[in-house]
């Protein structure tokens, strides 16, 4: 009794120890790009270049902007960029966080790497169209880096997202919730799972009581065979899909309020960039 | 004649898991090499991008009658060698790979080294159709960059797959081997670290 209670603590602590080790080899392989703001934000300046109201002011705007058209403006302010390429970060940072619908690709990030003093327009795969790399590049070269020369970072953003925001108008609109037939469908598929594996287990038990057959009750029988097979196919076929996760929460921020989440889009390494 | 019976179920169950099992592997390799297929692919598209944009570049510049020949001729070569390089899927061992960055490393170099060449004639630096090949130029290296990652993402996933247990066993049989990557440039060693 006593060696069982000592052999459930030391299998505790293995776990804990285990957990807190996977927690921090997480935390090492993305140490170098920032996690996703809690709770989501469209403008992120890890520098304290912008004071509360400016960054309060572009915030509002682009949310305004995702609110509307679903597509996901994002800044995002950062000390230095170590051994990366400015490029090279934005794409790898963009997949990351997800930015853009995830079936539209129509993120655009605005990264700018202070100490660097280098800045990038990165465009989702879906605003390659109208966004070319050529109007990127004028976007910086004209908007951007004038400004950012002379410390006006606010006015430098401010002009570029209105830039990109009439390139970009027209091209995408906002998504109308319509997920009820997404929920009839998981429903009819909950009750299947419960007939088959609840119900239809249950009836055949009690058959089995009946005929008094003795207490074996361990046979199998076709229904384990074919839940077992199927457990095997999930478990390989969930190996698979993980392979390229998309990450990301839910939604585009629907209604009122904030910023409701980026949407998994991804960046095939549009956009172009410059240094002030 | 109802012993016997337990038996063969038991068989027939162990046979019926390493059916499963067997079919589960296969699926997923062949899945896995679908989605390395799509990846190749990329890449070859934006090799390919990088290719068509080199001629209009080399006549661009040509124009100015004092450029240095051999820094063209440099290009047109590494871009015919590179160019007659072409991998199908199935040849993506890590020699065949290694041979074809290699060329098109050539390429990059070769189109770097004219890249600083121009910075030595301001008339052709300032030419507008110049200044959009050189933003094209860029962009598409951006792409190949990404593609290259994206590519050796689905090759590490599907190598890790393929040589991990029990899965190594089933591929063995199947005859799926493994691919090769796209090597880092070199000189990442003194590395200084990222602050957000």
């Amino acid at each position: 009794m006593k060696f069982l209670l000592v052999d459930k603590m030391y299998n505790k602590s293995i776990i804990l120890f285990l957990s807190v080790f996977l927690l921090t080899g997480v935390v090492w392989a993305q140490g170098d790009f920032p996690p996703v703001p809690n709770p989501p934000k469209l403008v992120n300046d890890f520098t304290n270049t912008l004071s509360a109201s400016e960054k309060d002011r572009l915030e509002r705007k682009l949310v305004a902007y995702n609110d509307s058209t679903s597509s996901q403006v994002t800044i995002v302010m950062i000390r230095s960029l170590g051994p990366y390429e400015i490029s090279d970060y934005a794409f790898q940072l963009g997949d990351r966080w997800g930015i853009g619908q995830k079936d539209r690709d129509n993120g655009v990030l605005i990264l700018a790497a202070m100490e660097d003093r280098r800045v990038f327009i990165a465009t989702g795969y879906g605003m390659e169209g109208v966004i070319p790399d050529i109007l990127a590049k004028r976007i910086v070269d004209q908007l951007i880096v004038p400004n950012f020369k002379m410390g006006n970072y606010y006015t430098g953003l401010d002009k570029s997202t209105d830039m990109i925001f009439k390139l970009a108008s027209g091209e995408y609109k906002a998504k109308q919730v319509t997920n009820t037939g997404d929920h009839g469908g998981a429903l009819v598929f909950f009750l299947l799972f419960i007939f088959l594996f609840i119900i239809l287990p249950l009836i055949k038990n009690k058959k089995d009581n009946n005929n008094h057959m003795g207490g074996r009750g361990g046979s199998i029988d076709i229904w384990t065979t074919i839940m077992l097979a199927n457990m095997l196919k999930g478990g390989s076929k969930g190996k698979y899909g993980d392979f390229r996760t998309g990450k990301g929460s839910f939604g585009g921020g629907f209604g009122g309020g904030g910023f409701g989440g980026f949407g998994g889009g991804s960046f095939g390494g549009g956009g172009a960039g410059g240094s002030w | 004649m109802k012993k016997a019976f337990i038996p063969i179920l038991v068989i027939g169950l162990i046979g019926l898991f390493v059916y499963v099992k067997a079919v589960g592997v296969y699926n997923m390799l062949v899945q896995n090499e679908e989605s390395i297929n799509g990846t190749w692919a990329e890449v070859e598209t934006q090799y390919q991008r990088r290719a068509d944009l080199i001629p209009n570049l080399v006549n661009t510049v040509r124009g100015y009658a004092d450029f240095e020949q051999e820094t063209l001729t440099g290009v047109v070569e590494a871009r015919a060698k590179a160019t007659s390089i072409n991998l199908n899927v199935d040849e993506l061992t890590p020699e065949k790979l290694s041979q074809y960055q290699q060329a098109q490393d050539q390429l990059s170099g070769a189109l770097s080294r004219l890249l600083v060449t121009v910075e030595r004639y301001p008339d052709l630096k300032a030419n507008q159709s110049f200044l959009e090949l050189q933003a094209q130029l860029e962009g598409t290296e951006n792409r190949i960059a990404v593609a290259r990652r994206n590519f050796n993402q689905t090759v590490q996933s599907y190598n890790a797959n393929i040589r991990t247990f029990p899965n190594n066993v089933f591929a063995g049989w199947y005859g799926f081997e493994r691919k090769g990557y796209f090597e880092a440039a070199q000189g990442a060693e003194t590395a200084p670290t990222v602050q957000f």
